[in-house]
């Protein structure tokens, strides 16, 4: 149980488009990622399938059951919110057990549910206060629990982690991984942060301007972008684009190559260059250089490295782990 | 705040318009009490010197507590007002979430149909209204005026109350349909709560025009059973005689039920944004 299916999605707001045409698949168990920039639609979709919001066409199946014309709370599906959305005036007991109050549960199940969901969250110790009195942290996780506690055929998460502190967000990702791991649900997560989309994914979906660019694993979209929006999309700091022309490759349009694919030396290598910038990170240096044969380029180097601005360098590619682009940017073979 | 940006010069003249507008605010209402406890003849000849031992007197509070019915008086006045925020509170706040939460067609249109109220007063149509209520056998009932005064209420709430529930966030009411309540359960349990200072803010300007109101008492409901306080207090005043000392009494004893009212709304508007400060 827990298997999604999405044919032909279209959703228009007034006269414009915002979902043109979404086909997918989610299989039983799997953690499905939906990932683009902001406005491409992929919080509209996260509602499409929710019920929150109806397509203008197209089909939505879970567990192979049309559900269309179903409420969102007959779906069986669970929503975390970005803001949290807890009941103000309720207790973390009460937000955690409202939907099966509604659903008509009786009591002694509530009351199991509720410990159970807590327990895996740790927050048996908060369970008779109210979200007021809870840190931002401790919100999101009652509002995960509150997803627990229905036992949804489908979780779905809008960007949970967008108002999270940067420790607490990894601390948070982690949990919602291990959930996931414990749960076996399936799970479908949005968010515009490509480092949760590659740590947490079975199967990313890159979205653009309402229509789906690739679904692959992260390996695979990392490895094998289709084309050059999902090259530059995934990966950090964004791959290199240059000119085909500009290194006398006639086929392509554009050529890739991402900054951890490009060595440096002082003294010899394929392209003469000078450091604008550098940002020493620690862990990672990255080197910011102008050449002469593909303008501004960067570069990301493992480990401390001692440049400075205005130094000349030579910067080699890793040939066989270049991308080809070509005229429509979708990949050449 | 820091020190350094407040000059003493400045804000003594803040502080003096502030103090020459409560003076201003407080004079009339300080005058009627005051003189409300004094003998005729000292209302009279010094109106603004407090009752002293020879002019205390509480006449005007015996006549007014003798002559007429004023509990009756009080009692219809409290029951008006009460009501009709009431009613104007509920359904205006009902329009305003269809307005702010649903999107359909002439939504605009209906929101600006609805806040016309605000600009065209309601007594321009007194003529129709009584004719309507002659018709509907409501004359000198409270319920004509009831429901004069919750159509008069109405355009505000729904003006003020929408504004303020478009504010309530989305994802909090889409969070109770994905567990399964219904849009009035939303309406009454996730919302309402949420714009509690906005419904005490439009109580209070709703409630003062209708306790104070003489126009629709004297048109619709001016027999003795149905007279609120201030039709009531019209029989002191007369063509030729007014009894003043009635007159005060009664329009200080006026001023403590709607005092009460106010201080409960206003201790909901205060705890309301200090709810909304530390959230």
């Amino acid at each position: 149980m827990g298997s999604l299916q999405l044919k032909s999605i279209r959703k228009a707001f007034g006269g414009h488009e915002v979902l043109k045409g979404i086909d997918l698949e989610v299989k039983d168990g799997e953690f499905v990622i939906f990932v683009g920039p902001s406005g491409c639609g992929k919080s509209t979709l996260l509602r499409v399938i929710a019920g929150l919001e109806d397509a203008t066409s197209g089909s939505v199946q879970i567990d192979g059951a049309e559900v269309v014309n179903t409420p969102p709370a007959k779906r069986g599906i669970a929503m975390v919110f970005q803001s949290y959305a807890l009941y103000p005036h309720l207790t973390v007991r009460d937000n955690m057990g409202l939907g099966l109050k509604q659903a008509g549960a009786p009591k002694t199940e509530i009351d199991t549910k509720v410990a159970k969901a807590s327990s895996m969250l740790s927050l048996e110790q908060y369970l008779a206060r109210r979200p007021s009195e809870l840190s931002g942290g401790q919100r999101q996780r009652v509002a995960i629990g509150r997803a627990i506690v229905r036992e949804p055929k489908l979780f779905l998460f809008d960007e949970p982690l967008s108002n999270l502190d940067a420790a607490l967000r990894v601390q948070t990702r982690l949990e919602i991984a291990r959930l996931h791991r414990s749960l076996k649900a399936t799970m479908i997560y949005v968010t515009h942060d490509q480092v949760e989309a590659m740590t947490l994914a079975d199967k990313i979906v890159v979205l653009n301007a309402g229509k789906i660019e690739q679904i692959g694993s992260p390996m695979d979209l990392y490895n094998k972008p289709g084309n050059i929006f999902v090259a530059g999309f995934i990966g950090s700091p964004q791959m290199n684009f240059i000119e085909a022309a500009r290194l006398g490759d006639t086929q392509a349009k554009t050529i890739g190559i991402r900054p951890e694919h490009i060595t440096l030396s002082r003294d010899a290598g394929t392209w003469k260059g000078k450091v604008v910038h550098v940002e020493h990170l620690g862990a990672d240096t990255i080197v910011y250089l102008e050449t002469e044969k593909t303008g501004l380029l960067t570069v990301r180097l493992f480990g401390e490295h001692k440049f400075a601005v205005d130094d000349i360098v030579y910067a080699t590619p890793d040939t066989s782990l270049m991308h080809r682009f070509g005229a429509d940017d979708r990949a050449l073979g | 705040m820091s020190k350094a940006r407040i000059s003493p010069v400045r804000s003594g003249f803040v502080h003096l318009a502030l103090v020459a507008y409560t003076i201003i605010a407080l004079f009339p209402v300080v005058l009627t009490i005051v003189n409300s406890f004094k003998d005729k003849n000292a209302i009279f000849r010094s109106p603004l010197t407090l009752p002293t031992g020879s002019s205390f007197s509480t006449v005007g509070y015996e006549t007014v507590l003798k002559q007429g019915d004023f509990i009756s008086y009080f009692q219809n006045s409290l029951i008006v007002t009460v009501v009709s925020i009431f009613f104007a509170l509920l359904f205006g706040a009902m329009a305003a979430f269809a307005l702010s939460e649903y999107r359909f067609r002439g939504n605009t249109l209906m929101g600006l149909y609805l806040a016309i109220g605000i600009m065209i007063p309601i007594r321009l149509g007194t003529v129709a209204i009584l004719q309507g209520m002659v018709a509907a056998g409501l004359v000198n009932t409270l319920t004509a005026l009831i429901l004069v005064y919750t159509a008069q209420g109405l355009p505000l709430a729904i003006f003020i109350l929408s504004e303020f529930m478009r504010t309530v966030s989305d994802d909090l009411k889409n969070a109770g349909r994905i567990d399964g309540l219904s849009e009035y359960a939303i309406f009454f349990r996730l919302v309402l709560p949420l714009v509690r200072p906005a419904m005490a803010t439009v109580a209070v300007f709703t409630m003062i025009p209708i306790w104070n109101d003489l126009w629709f008492p004297l048109i619709l409901a001016p027999g003795e059973a149905t007279k609120t306080v201030t039709l009531g207090s019209q029989v002191f005043i007369g063509q030729f005689v007014t009894n003043w000392n009635a007159v005060l009494a009664a329009l200080s004893l006026a001023i403590f039920p709607v005092l009460i009212l106010y201080v409960i709304f206003s201790r909901q508007l205060i705890r309301g944004i200090t709810a909304g400060a530390v959230k």
